[in-house]
C-alpha cells in the first residue's frame, strides 16, 4: 500500500511539476495545489499505513495508527489553503493591472 | 602614554576635529592648525634619534584582539624611523605648501582630513609590527590616497584616475593580506620580528614561495613597479600638494618598505633576487624612457617617479643576496646596496617633493604645465627656477647634489651585482650595468627638459593664462627647504648615513655584526668606473638632449593602443561586457527558467547522491495489503492528474483538481484518519469554488504553444523530479531506523483529557504550531481583503468594479 501511495505521489509531483513550468499562472497556482496534495500523501505514507484504529481512545484496541503525521497534515492543508487563496487573488489583480497572465509576459522591465 | 601609539593616532584624532574647526575658523586658513602636527611629530620622532643611532629598537604593544594573537604592536627602529622622519616632515612642508597652493574656496576641511588620514595611516604603516595592523593601514593609505586624488571630483579625470588606482593597489593589498596569513600559517605569528626569528625553519615549506609572491605584488603595486605602474601618472589629476606628498615622497615608498621589511624574512632567496633586482630595473628602464616623451611636467615626473622607485628596488634586489651567504667578511658588500637603496630613497623624497611643488608653482602661476606652451620663466621666477634646477640636477645625479652620491652608490652596487655567481648571474649579470647606464641617461635627458624647456627658451605670453612671476613667499618655503636638504646632503652625507641609515640596514641584516655595516659616504672617490659611467652619462645624455628632435620619432613606433593603459581598460570594459553576457543568459526573468534550474539542481543533486552513495534500499514486506477499491481510486487519481495537464478547457482542470483533492480525502478515510478526511473534504470544496470565482475574473485557458525543444525539456525534468521523489520516498520509507514516538500520545486522556489524539496533539502537545498557523491564515486572509480593496494608483479600478 505505500509503494502505491507513494508512486500515486509521485506521478502528482510529475504532473504538478509540469504545470508549474508552463507559462499561464493559473496552471502554475494549479501545480503547487497538486504539488501540496503529493506531499500530504508522503506524509501519511511514511508514518505507515493501515497499522491499527483510528486514533481515537475509547474502544479497546491494541494499537492506533500514527496520530503525529495526521497532526501534521491537518495544519499543512490549512496553510497551503490560505497560500492558494493569497496566490489565486495575486493573479487577478496583476491580470487586471497588467493585462495578461503569461509569464513570459510578465518579465518586468530590463534594469532602466 | 606609549609614545608611537599616540604618533598614530594624534592624526586620526585631529582628522575628527578639522571639520568642526573648519566652521569656527573663518578668517584663519585651517592649513595653519593642521601644520602643527606633522611638525609636533617630526620632533617627537626626531627626538628619538640619538637612541636610534644607537642602535635601540623601541617595542610597545596595545592588546587590540589577543585572541586572534592580533595586537596593536608599534616597533621602531631605523628603518621605521628614516620613513616616519619622511612622513612627518615632507607632510609639514606639504601642508604649509598647500596652505599658500589651495585657495580658500576649496573645501579645504576635506583635504586637511583626507591628508590627516593619510598621514596616521601611514605612520601606522611603517611603525606596525603586527602584520594584520600593518595591512590595515596599507588599505588605509589606498582609502586617503583614493580620496586625495578625487578631491576635485567634478573633473571625469580625476575619478577615473581615483578608480584606476584604487583598483590596482586595493588588489594588490588583497594579496598582501593573502601572502601575510600564508606566513601566518607557516610561523604561528603575526609579529614581523617573530617571523625574522623563526623563519629559516620554514624556508622549504610549500607555501613560503607563494606567500613571498603575494607580498611582493602588494609592493610592487603600491609602488607604482612594472607592470603595475599605470596608475601613478593617472593619479597626478590630485592637486600638487597630494602628488609631492603621496606620490612622490611617501605612499609610493610603503611598497618600498615592505621589501625592506620582508628582506631579512624572504632575502637570500633566487626568486626573490630576481623578482625585486629584475622588476626593479625594468621599471628603472621602462619609466625613465617613457618620461621624455610626456609634455604634461606632472606626468614627467610621475614616470620619474616610477624609475627612481625602480632604481631603489633593484638595490633592494642586489642587497638580498647578502643573507643569502650569511655574514662573511666578503658579503657585507652586498649589505653596502641596502644602504645606497634607503640612502637614495630619502634624497629621492627631497628632490621629488621639491620638484613636485615647483612645478605646482609654475602651474598656479601662468595656468599650464605643458612643456609645449612653457619657456622663459628663467628671468621672470629666478627663485622657482633656482630650486628646480637643484632638483632636476639631483636627480640626474649631478654634483653637487645629492643624487650624485646615491647613483654613485647605485653604479657600485650594479657593478657589484655584475661579478656575482649565483642566481645565474654569471650569464645576465653584465645585463644590470648596461640597463643601469641607460636609464641613467634618460634620466639625465628628462631632467634637462624640466630645467631648460621649462624656464629657457622663447617666452610664449600668448599661449600662457596669466604672464609669469614670483609666487608669494610662503610658497616657496617649502621647496626652498627641500633645495637646501638636497644640497646639504651632498656636503654632510655621514651625518644621515650614521644616524639612521647604518641602524635602519642593521634591522634588516640581524644577523651581521653592527660595526661592518654602513659605510662611510665620500663625494669624491677617484677615477674609478663608476665615475667614468657618471661621465658618459653626462655625454652621451648632453647629445642626445641636444639632438632630441631628430631621434623623438621612436617614441611613435610604439603605437598609442600597446600600452599597459589601454590593455587594462580593455579588461576592465570587457570584464563588465563578459559579466552582464553571462548573467543576461541566465537571469532571463521568465519564472519557468527559474524553476527550471531548481528542478535540475534537486533531480542532479539529490539523484546523484542517492547514486553516489549507493543509499536506495527497497522492499515492500512491511506494507499493509491493498485493496480493489483502493486500487480503483489510485489508478484514477493517477488518471485524474495527468489528464489536467492535457485538458482543454479550465473547467475541465477544476474538476480534475477536485477528483484528485475529494479521492485524497476518500483515502484518508481508509487510512483511518476522520480529522483529515473531514478537513480535507471542507477545504476542498472552498479551494473549488475559489478556483471558480477567481477564474471568473481571469482570461480563458489558452493553448501553450510552447515550442517543441522546451516541451520535450519539461517533459524530461517533470518525469525526473518524479522520479527522484518517488526513489527518495521509497527508500526512506524502507529503512526505518526508529519506532515512532507516537505511543506517548496514546496518553493523552492522562494527560491532556481528551480521547481524539489527533486534536489533542493540535490543541494541546503541539498547540504552538497550531496557534502559528491560524496566524497564517489571519494574514492570509488581510492579505487577501487588502489586494481586493487596495486601489491602484493611477485610475485604476478595484476588484469590486
Amino acid at each position: 500500500m505505500e509503494t502505491l501511495i507513494i508512486v500515486l505521489a509521485g506521478v502528482l509531483v510529475s504532473a504538478a511539476t509540469y504545470l508549474l513550468l508552463s507559462r499561464s499562472v493559473i496552471r502554475v497556482i494549479l501545480g503547487t495545489a497538486i504539488l501540496s496534495h503529493a506531499a500530504h500523501l508522503l506524509i501519511i505514507s511514511m508514518g505507515g499505513l493501515k497499522t491499527g484504529a483510528v486514533p481515537i481512545l475509547g474502544k479497546e484496541v491494541s494499537s492506533f495508527t500514527d496520530a503525529l503525521p495526521q497532526a501534521l497534515i491537518l495544519t499543512s492543508i490549512v496553510i497551503s489553503f490560505a497560500v492558494t487563496a493569497i496566490m489565486l487573488v495575486l493573479a487577478i489583480r496583476a491580470y487586471q493591472k497588467l493585462g495578461t497572465d503569461n509569464l513570459l509576459k510578465l518579465r518586468g522591465f530590463n534594469d532602466d | 602614554m606609549l609614545t608611537m601609539h599616540a604618533a598614530i593616532i594624534i592624526p586620526f584624532i585631529v582628522a575628527a576635529f578639522i571639520p568642526f574647526l573648519a566652521k569656527r575658523l573663518k578668517t584663519l586658513h585651517i592649513g595653519w592648525f593642521v601644520l602643527l602636527v606633522p611638525f609636533g611629530l617630526f620632533i617627537l620622532l626626531a627626538s628619538y634619534i640619538p637612541e636610534i643611532a644607537d642602535g635601540e629598537i623601541f617595542l610597545q604593544t596595545i592588546h587590540w584582539i589577543p585572541s586572534y594573537d592580533i595586537n596593536f604592536t608599534t616597533y621602531m627602529d631605523g628603518l621605521s624611523m628614516i620613513l616616519g622622519l619622511l612622513i612627518t616632515g615632507v607632510g609639514a612642508l606639504v601642508v604649509l605648501y598647500s596652505i599658500y597652493y589651495l585657495s580658500p574656496e576649496e573645501s579645504l576641511k576635506h583635504f586637511y582630513v583626507f591628508l590627516l588620514l593619510f598621514m596616521g595611516a601611514m605612520l601606522g604603516l611603517v611603525l606596525s609590527d603586527n602584520i594584520l595592523v600593518l595591512y590595515v593601514f596599507w588599505e588605509l593609505t589606498s582609502i586617503s590616497s583614493f580620496l586625495l586624488i578625487a578631491f576635485w571630483y567634478h573633473r571625469k579625470r580625476s575619478r577615473e584616475g581615483a578608480e584606476k588606482s584604487l583598483l590596482i593597489t586595493v588588489s594588490g593589498g588583497f594579496a598582501m593580506l593573502v601572502g601575510f596569513i600564508m606566513l601566518y600559517v607557516m610561523t604561528g605569528t603575526f609579529s614581523v620580528r617573530e617571523i625574522i626569528r623563526e623563519v629559516s625553519q620554514y624556508t622549504d615549506h610549500t607555501l613560503f614561495l607563494p606567500a613571498m609572491v603575494l607580498i611582493l605584488i602588494g609592493a610592487f603595486t603600491k609602488s607604482a613597479q612594472f607592470p603595475f605602474h599605470i596608475w601613478l601618472p593617472d593619479a597626478m589629476e590630485a592637486p600638487t600638494p597630494v602628488s609631492a606628498y603621496l606620490h612622490s615622497a611617501t605612499m609610493v615608498k610603503a611598497g618600498i618598505y615592505l621589501v625592506a621589511r620582508f628582506t631579512p624574512v624572504f632575502g637570500g632567496e633566487a626568486l626573490w633576487f630576481w623578482l625585486v633586482g629584475g622588476v626593479g630595473c625594468l621599471t628603472l628602464f621602462w619609466g625613465s624612457f617613457n618620461a621624455v616623451k610626456q609634455t604634461d611636467l606632472k606626468a614627467l615626473l610621475a614616470y620619474s617617479t616610477v624609475s627612481q622607485l625602480g632604481m631603489i628596488m633593484t638595490m633592494f634586489g642586489i642587497g638580498s643576496a647578502a643573507l643569502y651567504y650569511g655574514y662573511t667578511t666578503e658579503s657585507v658588500i652586498y649589505t653596502q646596496a641596502i644602504f645606497a637603496a634607503l640612502f637614495h630613497l630619502v634624497n629621492h623624497s627631497t628632490f621629488k617633493g621639491a620638484l613636485f611643488m615647483v612645478i605646482g608653482i609654475v602651474d598656479h602661476e601662468v595656468g599650464t604645465r605643458d612643456i609645449r606652451k612653457l619657456g622663459g620663466l628663467v628671468t621672470l621666477m629666478p627663485i622657482t627656477f633656482t630650486i628646480s634646477l637643484i632638483g632636476s640636477f639631483s636627480m640626474a645625479g649631478l654634483p653637487p647634489f645629492n643624487g650624485f652620491l646615491s647613483k654613485e652608490m647605485f653604479f657600485t652596487s650594479v657593478l657589484t651585482m655584475s661579478e656575482m655567481n649565483i642566481f645565474s648571474m654569471e650569464t645576465w649579470g653584465v645585463l644590470f650595468p648596461v640597463i643601469a647606464w641607460v636609464a641613467s641617461v634618460f634620466t639625465f635627458i628628462y631632467s634637462m627638459i624640466i630645467v631648460f624647456k621649462a624656464f629657457f627658451g622663447p617666452y610664449q605670453l600668448g599661449k600662457l593664462e596669466r604672464p609669469g612671476h614670483e609666487p608669494p613667499i610662503g610658497m616657496l618655503i617649502a621647496p626652498a627647504v627641500l633645495g637646501l636638504i638636497v644640497v646639504g646632503l651632498f656636503f654632510f652625507p655621514n651625518m644621515l648615513g650614521n644616524n639612521l641609515l647604518k641602524p635602519a640596514v642593521a634591522g634588516i641584516f640581524p644577523t651581521f655584526p653592527e660595526d661592518e655595516l654602513g659605510m662611510k659616504i665620500t663625494p669624491w672617490h677617484g677615477f674609478n668606473t663608476e665615475l667614468f659611467m657618471t661621465i658618459g652619462v653626462v655625454s652621451a645624455g648632453l647629445l642626445l638632449y641636444l639632438t632630441l628632435r631628430y631621434w623623438k620619432g621612436i617614441y611613435r613606433l610604439f603605437p598609442e593602443k600597446w600600452t599597459f593603459n589601454v590593455l587594462f581598460r580593455y579588461v576592465l570594459d570587457q570584464l563588465e561586457i563578459k559579466s552582464r553576457v553571462v548573467t543576461d543568459s541566465y537571469m532571463t526573468g521568465f519564472l519557468r527558467d527559474y524553476f527550471v534550474y531548481i528542478f535540475l539542481f534537486f533531480s542532479i543533486l539529490i539523484g546523484g547522491a542517492l547514486i553516489y552513495t549507493g543509499a536506495f534500499d527497497f522492499e515492500v514486506s512491511g506494507n499493509a495489503p491493498i485493496s480493489v477499491y483502493e486500487w480503483i481510486l489510485a489508478v484514477v487519481m493517477m488518471v485524474a492528474g495527468i489528464s489536467i495537464l492535457f485538458a482543454k478547457s479550465r473547467l475541465t482542470a477544476i474538476l480534475l483538481n477536485g477528483v484528485l483533492g475529494y479521492s485524497i480525502a476518500v483515502f484518508f478515510v481508509l487510512f483511518r484518519a476522520p480529522d483529515l478526511a473531514l478537513t480535507q473534504v471542507g477545504i476542498e470544496t472552498v479551494t473549488t469554488v475559489l478556483f471558480l470565482v477567481s477564474y471568473y475574473f481571469l482570461p480563458e485557458w489558452q493553448k501553450e504553444n510552447t515550442p517543441k525543444r522546451t516541451k520535450g525539456l519539461n517533459i524530461l525534468i517533470s518525469l525526473s523530479v518524479g522520479a527522484v521523489f518517488i526513489i527518495v520516498a521509497l527508500a526512506a520509507q524502507s529503512g526505518k531506523l526508529f519506532e515512532t514516538i507516537s505511543g506517548y500520545y496514546e496518553n493523552s486522556y492522562q494527560l491532556a483529557g481528551g480521547k481524539n489524539i489527533v486534536n489533542t496533539i493540535l490543541g494541546d502537545f503541539r498547540a504552538f504550531d497550531t496557534m502559528l498557523e491560524v496566524v497564517v491564515l489571519l494574514i492570509a486572509g488581510i492579505g487577501v481583503y487588502s489586494f481586493v480593496k487596495s486601489k491602484s494608483k493611477k485610475g485604476g479600478h478595484n476588484l469590486e468594479d
